[in-house]
């Protein structure tokens, strides 16, 4: 074995860089979790709203925390050069916080606030971090889509400094202090943003001091080259082959059309919305961001899905629509609720891929959130008790996701949102709300070889004494999920009042004291015949409860006999398959 | 020291593959390892129990006190083999352990399975009734609807009953009439409800940890009694004592009531046992760090308490992945636990980057130097390749280990797609998988607002010796401890843990809305129910109350633990609960929150005996060098280079005699490395003391 020392050192540096690269990724996620604990946010810390990541000097992404959901994906990548762009290099010093909600340099809506630290070291800028965060409130007509224009959405922080060497910016603070419902945890959020930076900072000296490096240079070409390498390679297996998807959803007032173009070229793939809806009135417009994010996220969810995101691994995902569409609006077009038609476009995406890559991609699925919120009040038509109180209540749930091609979907489970649902309860000591229902939906997923997640009911109503306007953001009411290769549509989503009233998937809706809303999310779409299915998996589901004794005989074509058989083992404490 | 604590006493912890019995007579210890029997567990114990008699020449009726721990609870979890159980939950929220919390624990993946619940869907009934937010009944319970539902149960012939219903934790009177009438109807049936299993805020955590309950019931009753009655018929007459996974405990009826509690008391162990030593060298910080076959399992032990927390998953399914297992919410010693250990597979990845475990080799057919058929590079192998292990003097020479066929395996996974040589593949191996156990303590580190620089690491478990040194180093760490008797460290824990019980309960309340007479209620009827349980071990000891709160600011979703004294928990004050929490949250956080309310989620009353008073290590400098046996060929990572290292056999080390690095210190369990950077020191307990080497 040769112990020269130039062989001891280029050995010693390849295995460093295999290391460095693990902790930039362990770096960034400390950052997370610091930005989970500290912030106010329910979308952050109960849902994972959130992500960080480390940039080199060029404002490149080199890591990307685990935790996070993917509708920041790209946005968060590209932004820190408008940051660099905008700050300008010559008044970038150290102790700097930079701060914007821009909604086309950030990430998507002005909810979410994004914070860029630059990272000094050795008295020379080597790199940035950065972190965004769905805040409470923003001012503007709340998390709704009734906004005309973003002018009516909330207060917009362009990129600007929110410190300086150091010094916090007051004027910002009590302009932000002044515009928003609940400006103290907003502007606790903002600390917790610089301070989550703060953290991956400090960790990230440690390691160059570790590592005796000057600047992150030579390990961001490493990270890169690598990433770039494997990305290309997974292209590269692919077939040259181009294909459209199409997928038509509910939309706000009319339907929305989504189209997508797809062509895999060797070493990229091209993805565009062409012929997809035109800008929406209300706020479900989405900034081409928002667009590229989760067209990425579904792409490299099915071509390279281990590969850490990061400016390499993203850049051979080159997703474009035409300006001033629903899927790229420009300034002013309002675009609060962006996540409700974002979330739909791994469906589209995946509509196109499936003609390409079979037996690769799921079934459509809800994909959008069922989110909503409640606004609660003491009722205005007879004397309210003295102890009713006013509260708002946002909740995140999640509909079926579709069948895959050899697994079920899976059953009131996000995707392609990376959140998670609160308690309930947790909810009920947020305000009087109390939540009567909340179980999985039978019937609801498509049948097919491989059968629909199940979708889940819900049931909302008040304490007495109090009513409640209620903000529903569902889709799929019109259009439900559609199954591949011959598996059937999901349930569509449903939504009513107890009293039989009928109420609209999207949109600000009362609710008088003593009435609930009744909700049956959508549920995901079923993958193949479902006369394919392996019996004993319609018997379990029939055991279960996944489906009804009418669905598993027509559908599945399970016997009146086996159904009683079923029927009598479970009086008996029997399982079947279980 | 309570009484009961004199006298011979015998831990015995079983493992996955080992169970460990150790006795100790007169501060003196005699241990040995038998191989776990699974199918009647109670044998191996009876085995390992007449070897350590003979060893210490008496016989088991001398014995005056049994500690016991195990993983058969967590297995049952893992391995579902728990009993015919059935769950009664409220109307409309059957599904809570299966929607979980309705995402994804790995975002990537298009064929993610998620975890089964413990219970398919036929196993879950519900009963018509509601309990609000604030505890009131907004729909009382019928009883004849549970009579009919008990009915049910019984004609299914179920073994075991969850009871978990919506805000019971505020409210267990609907709970309680489920338990009395199924009582009555089916009495045969075991019941848990959630109120007492766990009665915490969060519907998912709280009716997956009574099921877990429930579920494990049956089997770990049976299994005590057997045991109980095994040991009497081998004359064994003391009380036999189960410790729990909070590192204090229980009794036999304790543990027979809620066996959740039993689960992950080995590794509970194992940081009591690293608590001890920390309070025989006096330290404040240390990070205790036990590696073996196929994880690795870091905590953090301050002022010589380990480190607390009220939930933590069992049986994940995805590479260890946080969200992948099941939430089980009780009081329990937080640790980090991640797969990495001698037996973990490498691997190269389409990045070109060297990935080590969650896989691991397990023992047949092990590493490839096994020489058994193993042709994948294990953490083992590396450290073989790398000079850190003696091939012919492995587990006190009983395998020997075949270099050429680590080499091989190194060479043909890692070596020939990085254009490595095996020993370069081997460096790359150990560095990543050290560097995955140095990220996991950082992260930890982190979420607890600690800096690793102040502490002291101690190491145990068969693979630590060889990493720890290494680990140190990553972690700006200046000080390690390998103690003797590490290999069976967790049964010797046990022998050191008090009894102990931790009762808690969600009860909101802002600082705002601060009612003074309402807490001290509440922490005095915590206390009561926590003394009791340690009362049932020993009637007559002295017990010690400790009193915690978790807090928050408003609006937040993780609470703080904020410790409040004797004094401040019977005299409430709201302006101290301020200054404690701030206090807290700003040494976590690095600041404090301007006009925010702040409000208090949970209430825990620990009882504890009193820890036993440890005999002060007496802390010698260095002293003339050890005699070395023999040099060999040492890889040092930090360095990136071969050297010649000494090799010593601790046994024949004398107390303050040193070995300077790089050097291996051996034994037949294990062997301890010291890299270059670092001197080792014998301490007058037995302790190799390693250090920053002075130069």
């Amino acid at each position: 074995m040769n112990k020269s020392t130039s062989n001891s050192q280029s050995r010693k540096s390849t295995v460093a860089k295999q290391v460095m690269w693990n902790r930039m990724i362990s770096v960034v996620e400390e950052q997370a979790q610091a930005l989970i604990r500290t912030a106010f946010s329910t979308s952050v810390r109960e849902a994972g709203d959130l992500s960080a990541g480390v940039y080199d000097y060029d404002g490149k992404m080199l890591a990307q925390a685990v935790t996070g959901t993917p509708g920041h994906v790209n946005a968060m990548a590209a932004a820190v050069a408008h940051f660099i762009r905008r700050i300008g290099r010559d008044n970038i010093f150290q102790g700097d916080v930079y701060i914007t909600n821009d909604p086309w340099e950030g990430t998507g809506h002005l909810h979410d606030i994004t914070v860029v630290s630059p990272s000094f070291h050795k008295e020379k800028l080597i790199g940035f971090f950065a972190c965004t965060a769905h805040v409470v409130d923003i001012g503007g007509r709340g998390f709704t889509a009734d906004a005309a224009s973003i002018y009516e959405e909330g207060l917009y922080i362009p990129i600007m400094k929110m410190a300086e060497r150091g010094e916090v910016n007051k004027t910002l603070m009590h302009i932000v202090r002044g515009n928003v419902r609940e400006p103290d945890q907003v502007v606790g959020d903002m600390h917790a943003l610089a301070t989550c930076n703060e953290i991956g900072h400090l960790r990230l000296i440690e390691m160059m001091q570790e590592f005796d490096l000057d600047d992150l240079q030579e390990i961001a070409e490493f990270i890169l080259d690598n990433s770039r390498v494997a990305t290309l390679e997974k292209i590269a297996a692919l077939p040259n082959a181009s294909a459209t998807g199409e997928m038509t959803i509910d939309g706000y007032n009319t339907p929305i059309k989504l189209n997508v173009a797809l062509e895999i070229k060797d070493d990229e793939v091209l993805c565009d919305f062409d012929g997809s809806s035109g800008v929406d009135k209300m706020g479900i417009n989405v900034p081409l961001v928002y667009t590229q994010a989760y067209s990425c996220y579904a792409l490299k969810c099915a071509i390279a899905p281990e590969v850490p995101n990061n400016a390499a691994s993203l850049a051979p995902f080159v997703i474009s629509a035409p300006e001033n569409t629903l899927l790229n609006a420009l300034h002013p077009a309002p675009v609060a609720l962006r996540h409700v038609v974002g979330q739909m476009l791994p469906d589209v995406v995946y509509n196109a891929l499936d003609k390409i890559l079979p037996e690769t991609v799921p079934a459509e699925g809800a994909s959008t959130l069922c989110n909503f919120q409640v606004s609660l009040r003491p009722r205005t038509d007879a004397p309210a008790p003295k102890d009713a109180i006013r509260a708002e209540v946002l909740t995140f749930n999640s509909g079926g996701s579709g069948a895959r091609p050899g697994l079920d979907g899976m059953s009131s489970t996000a995707f392609p949102s990376g959140v998670m649902t609160m308690p309930v309860e947790a909810t009920e000591h947020t305000g009087p709300i109390i939540i009567w229902r909340k179980e999985l939906r039978p019937d609801s997923g498509g049948a097919g070889k491989y059968r629909g997640g199940l979708g889940q009911y819900m049931e909302v109503g008040a304490t007495d004494g109090h009513e409640f306007d209620f903000s529903a953001m569902f889709d799929r009411v019109d259009h439900p999920a559609r199954g591949r290769q011959g598996g059937h549509n999901g349930a569509p989503t449903t939504i009513a009042r107890d009293d039989g009233v009928a109420m609209q998937g999207k949109g600000k809706q009362f609710v008088p004291n003593g009435r609930r809303v009744k909700l049956e999310f959508s549920g995901g779409a079923g993958y193949g015949e479902p006369s394919e299915r392996d019996p004993e998996l319609v018997k379990r589901d029939f055991a279960r409860g996944y489906i009804s004794a009418q669905v598993a005989k027509t559908d599945y074509g399970l016997s009146d006999s086996d159904i009683a058989e079923i029927n009598k083992a479970l009086l008996l404490g029997e399982t079947l398959g279980d | 020291m309570t009484d009961l604590m004199k006298g011979i006493r015998m831990g015995v912890d079983i493992g996955g593959t080992f169970t460990d019995v150790v006795l100790e007579k007169d501060g003196q210890q005699f241990s040995t390892k038998v191989l776990t029997t699974y199918i009647a567990p109670e044998n191996a114990i009876i085995d390992g129990m007449h070897q350590v008699c003979i060893k210490a020449s008496i016989s088991p009726s001398q014995i005056g006190q049994i500690i016991h721990g195990t993983t058969l609870a967590t297995n049952a979890l893992i391995e579902r083999n728990g009993a015919k159980t059935a769950l009664i939950t409220t109307q409309g929220f059957r599904d809570v352990i299966e929607m979980r919390t309705e995402s994804r624990f790995e975002q990537y993946d298009l064929n993610l399975s998620l975890p089964e619940p413990l219970l398919p869907r036929q196993q879950r009934y519900t009963v018509n009734e509601r309990v609000s937010a604030k505890g009131e009944v907004y729909h009382a319970l019928d009883k004849a609807e549970v009579q009919a539902l008990a009915e049910q149960i019984k004609t299914a012939g179920y073994e075991s009953v969850a009871v978990g219903l919506l805000h019971s934790y505020l409210n267990d009177s609907h709970e309680r009439l489920i338990r009395d009438v199924l009582n009555e109807i089916v009495p045969e049936v075991m019941v848990s409800i959630s109120s007492e299993v766990s009665p915490q805020m969060r519907e998912y955590e709280r009716f997956n940890t009574v099921v877990a309950n429930a579920y494990i019931k049956p089997l770990m009753k049976s299994y005590l009694g057997r045991l109980y009655g095994r040991l009497r018929d081998e004359g064994v007459g003391c009380n036999v004592f189960l410790m729990h996974s909070g590192g204090g405990i229980i009794s036999i009826e304790s543990a027979s009531e809620f066996p959740v509690r039993l689960v992950e008391s080995g590794p509970a162990g194992g940081a009591v046992f690293a608590a001890t030593i920390a309070a025989r060298y006096g330290l404040d910080k240390v990070l205790s760090f036990d590696m073996g076959g196929t994880t690795a399992k870091i905590c953090l032990i301050n002022n010589q308490t380990p480190k607390t927390s009220r939930v933590f998953e069992v049986a994940r399914t995805y590479r260890f992945k946080k969200g992948s297992g099941m939430p089980i919410s009780i009081p329990v010693i937080d640790m980090v636990e991640i797969g990495a250990g001698g037996g973990s597979l490498a691997h190269v990845d389409s990045m070109r980057q060297i990935r080590v475990g969650p896989e691991s080799a397990g023992s047949e057919p092990g590493p490839a130097c096994y020489g058994r058929g193993g042709a994948r590079p294990a953490v083992t192998d590396a450290d073989l390749v790398l000079g850190k292990l003696d091939p012919a003097n492995f587990a006190g020479g009983s395998i020997s280990l075949q270099t050429e066929d680590s080499e091989r395996a190194l060479v043909s996974e890692l070596g020939s797609k990085l254009n490595m040589d095996a020993q370069t593949a081997a460096y790359g191996l150990v560095e990543v998988v050290d560097e995955n156990m140095a990220n996991a303590a950082r992260v930890h580190a982190v979420e607890n607002g600690e800096d690793l620089a102040d502490y002291t690491m101690i190491a145990f478990g068969g693979a630590a010796p060889l990493h720890a040194g290494r680990l140190c180093e990553k972690l700006g760490v200046d000080r390690l401890l390998v103690p003797v008797g590490a290999g069976v460290g967790s049964a010797i824990g046990f022998l050191r843990a008090p009894f102990s019980f931790e009762a808690n309960r969600s009860v909101f309340m802002r600082l705002s809305d601060f009612d003074t007479s309402m807490i001290s209620g509440l922490l005095s009827e915590l206390e009561q129910e926590a003394r009791g349980f340690v009362k049932r071990c020993d009637k007559a000891a002295e017990i010690l109350s400790e009193f915690k709160v978790y807090m928050r600011y408003s609006g937040q979703g993780w609470e703080i633990p904020v410790v409040l004294s004797s004094e401040q928990a019977k005299k409430p004050d709201m302006q101290t609960f301020k200054r404690l929490f701030e206090e807290d949250y700003r040494a976590l956080f690095g600041r404090i929150v301007d006009g925010m309310d702040i409000e208090i989620t949970v209430w825990a009353v620990n009882a504890t005996t009193p820890s036993e008073p440890v005999e002060q290590a007496i802390e010698l400098d260095r002293a003339d060098a050890a005699p070395v046996e023999n040099r060999r060929v040492m890889f040092d990572p930090a360095l990136g280079v071969e050297q010649s290292a000494n090799v010593v056999l601790r046994k024949n080390m004398e107390f303050g005699q040193t070995v300077d690095g790089p050097a291996a210190i051996t034994e037949d369990e294990t062997t301890v490395i010291v890299p270059a950077s670092r001197e080792a020191i014998m301490q007058s307990d037995g302790c190799i003391d390693m250090r920053v080497r002075a130069s």
